[in-house]
């Protein structure tokens, strides 16, 4: 045969496997809203650079008939390609093939991929549209997902691992994307759940959708599962592409740096904090007025809101953003936010990302339902990540810094880098109210006119500790600076930091409390 | 600073923080102690067999129920000495965790 009949030949083969589970299971799949996996890969990456592998895999199941049914690619595309040039390895699950349902083989091309990235240090993406396990394929099934979840383990904190929900993710495939550094939504599209509306309607006869149930709503404001949430299919491409230019391809490297630019003058960093600490403002205002560009990319924006987290650049350089949220539940901390910060913390540290801390907390949030749900533990997480990391941790004190929350919040303590103050700043053991009911009990008590002498003690404590000096007159504190001197103390601080190194003693691994 | 109207105030070592309450905080159930009269389902499942009726005199370690849960048929013993006030539920039903089976006195 000549040369030019056998490319054609190969031509027709893949233009068929292409076609996926063909073309009335196509229309099926748009009618969801949903593009195809093939459409999805060439949306998310750079023109041209998708390298496909394993297009000619099928299964070689027997039972239940399967001898007599193709799948074509066995219902999983996968390859590598770039994103702004940055290399990617990629799996996009094909749902109109066999409702995306993995198979013995569909897991190897998965754990081909993934054994890909690791080796070649670069990020993974996994496009997730699957109706779950191929039952008919039995433990080898299971086996499948057994091999994926080792392999996102066993890759975390050295390749960066994207998942991205475009469809059903139930029973326990929803633990790979769990597993994975961040987790991409869609309204409307994903779904997300350990056992489905049928199995509950079942067992406790209890009706809900598959939305209420397990919705991209509700694991970007419930659940805290999700990490991005978008209203349609071409924003989350958008997010993932923007996500990609801030992280590092892996965890021997640090992020890309761009061409630096100065803050937006609209926000006017001495005007954004009210003095009173009682009243509320954005810390995303602030953050806004310190990085690159005002260019602040949030993550995990619904859910626990009292504290913020997110990347911006600050002299071209990625740097991780952790802030108490005065206008959110007054930026306290709690099990949420806690869990919020902390991982969020390991994952800058993993991937050489400085940290920079906001302070404005009035400490952590009280109620027996915060107890019960085990607010010690979740708190102590952000101890332990903060002490843990040792990438620059930056701290900058704008108002509040009161007992726990002073030294959870990246504090000198847990050995910050560099700590600033605001002259706003009151760092202190509690607020004045309750520092003074307790310290001047017997002097209200006594006073003829107690509701005048709580006044005027507290007035009392507020001028004596509620300030940054006492703090700073320990070095607790390295520098008392004005608002406008931020960005500028920061950035040199980034910048001398650059080659920080510090050891820890050897061990296995710590323990740390989840 | 917009949504001025959807400001509450958050009460924190005696301070009163105006911020936005969160629907969570707002939903929180108020706490209440546990009353070792009122037998709660511990699991979802679906009741099995009842073993006493209402009126009846009953002792520690007495079968009370069967709740059927995860594929297992769990005993319910009574944990005091008592009578059977209340029966909350009927052969058959199905129960979310935490629901009242029935109430001793």
């Amino acid at each position: 045969m000549p040369i030019n009949k056998k490319i054609r030949e190969l031509q027709e083969k893949r233009e068929k496997i292409h076609l996926g589970g063909g073309e009335q299971a196509i229309k099926k799949q748009k009618a969801m809203g949903k593009r195809t996996a093939r459409e999805r890969i060439m949306a998310l990456l750079d023109e041209n650079s998708f390298n496909e592998y394993d297009l000619f895999v099928e299964h070689d199941a027997r039972d239940f008939d399967m001898d007599k049914k193709s799948l074509p690619s066995d219902g999983v595309i996968i390859g590598s390609g770039t994103i702004y040039g940055a290399p990617v390895a990629i799996f996009a699950q094909d749902f109109t093939v066999a409702g995306g349902s993995l198979g013995l083989m569909h897991s190897r091309k998965i754990t081909k991929i993934m054994d890909h990235a690791l080796k070649m240090r670069m990020p993974l993406i996994g496009i997730n549209d699957s109706g779950g396990a191929r039952i008919q394929e039995g433990v080898n099934s299971l086996a499948g997902y057994g091999e994926i979840f080792f392999r996102n383990t066993i890759s975390s904190g050295v390749i960066p691992q994207l998942s991205v929900i475009l469809g059903p993710c139930a029973g326990g495939a929803v633990y790979s994307p769990a597993l994975t550094d961040f987790v991409f939504v869609v309204d409307k599209i994903s779904k997300m759940f350990i056992t489905g509306p049928e199995v509950i309607k079942t067992v406790l006869g209890e009706e809900i959708s598959m939305e209420e149930l397990g919705g991209a709503r509700v694991h970007s404001e419930v659940t805290g599962n999700a990490h991005f949430f978008a209203m349609s299919e071409e924003e989350c491409f958008d997010q993932i592409k923007k996500l990609i230019t801030f992280i590092p391809w892996n965890n021997g490297q640090k992020a890309r740096m761009f061409e630096p630019g100065e803050p937006k003058p609209e926000y006017n960093i001495n005007k954004i904090v009210p003095e009173d600490p009682t009243l509320p403002y954005d810390v995303k205002d602030v953050i806004r007025a310190i990085v690159d560009n005002s260019d602040f990319f949030e993550i995990m924006e619904l859910y626990a809101k009292n504290i913020v987290i997110g990347f911006g650049r600050m002299g071209g350089r990625t740097t991780g953003f952790v802030a108490n949220q005065p206008l959110e539940m007054a930026g306290v901390l709690d099990v949420d936010s806690s869990d919020k910060a902390a991982r969020f913390i390991r994952y800058c540290d993993a991937f050489n990302i400085p940290i920079i801390t906001l302070v404005d907390v009035p400490g952590y949030l009280p109620g027996v339902d915060q107890e019960h749900a085990g607010v010690i533990r979740h708190g102590a997480k952000v101890l332990y990540a903060y002490s843990e990391a040792t990438v620059p941790k930056l701290t900058v004190i704008l108002r509040k810094a009161y007992g726990g929350g002073y030294i959870a919040m990246s504090s000198r303590h847990l050995r910050a880098d560099f700590v600033f103050a605001w002259p706003s700043a009151e760092i202190a053991v509690m607020g004045p109210e309750g520092a003074a009911n307790i310290i001047f009990r017997k002097e209200i008590m006594s006073s003829d006119d107690p509701d005048r002498m709580r006044k005027q003690k507290v007035e009392e404590y507020k001028t004596k500790f509620a300030n940054p000096y006492v703090a700073a007159s320990r070095g607790y504190v390295d520098a008392v600076i004005e608002p406008s001197e931020t960005r500028k103390f920061l950035m040199h601080s980034i910048e001398v930091s650059e080659n920080k190194d510090v050891s820890m003693p050897q061990k296995k691994h710590g323990l740390p409390p989840f | 600073m917009n949504n001025k109207d959807t400001l509450g105030f958050l009460n924190i070592d005696a301070s009163l923080y105006k911020t936005r309450i969160s629907n969570k905080f707002k939903n929180r159930k108020p706490y209440q102690p546990a009353d070792p009269r009122i037998i709660l389902s511990f699991i979802p499942g679906t009741v099995l067999g009842i073993m006493i009726k209402k009126g009846q005199d009953v002792k520690k370690g007495d079968d009370l129920m069967i709740l059927d849960a995860m594929k297992m048929q769990n005993k319910l013993k009574c944990n005091m000495n008592g009578k059977v006030k209340t029966i909350a539920v009927k052969k058959g039903d199905k129960v979310s965790k935490g629901t009242v089976l029935l109430e001793l006195e």
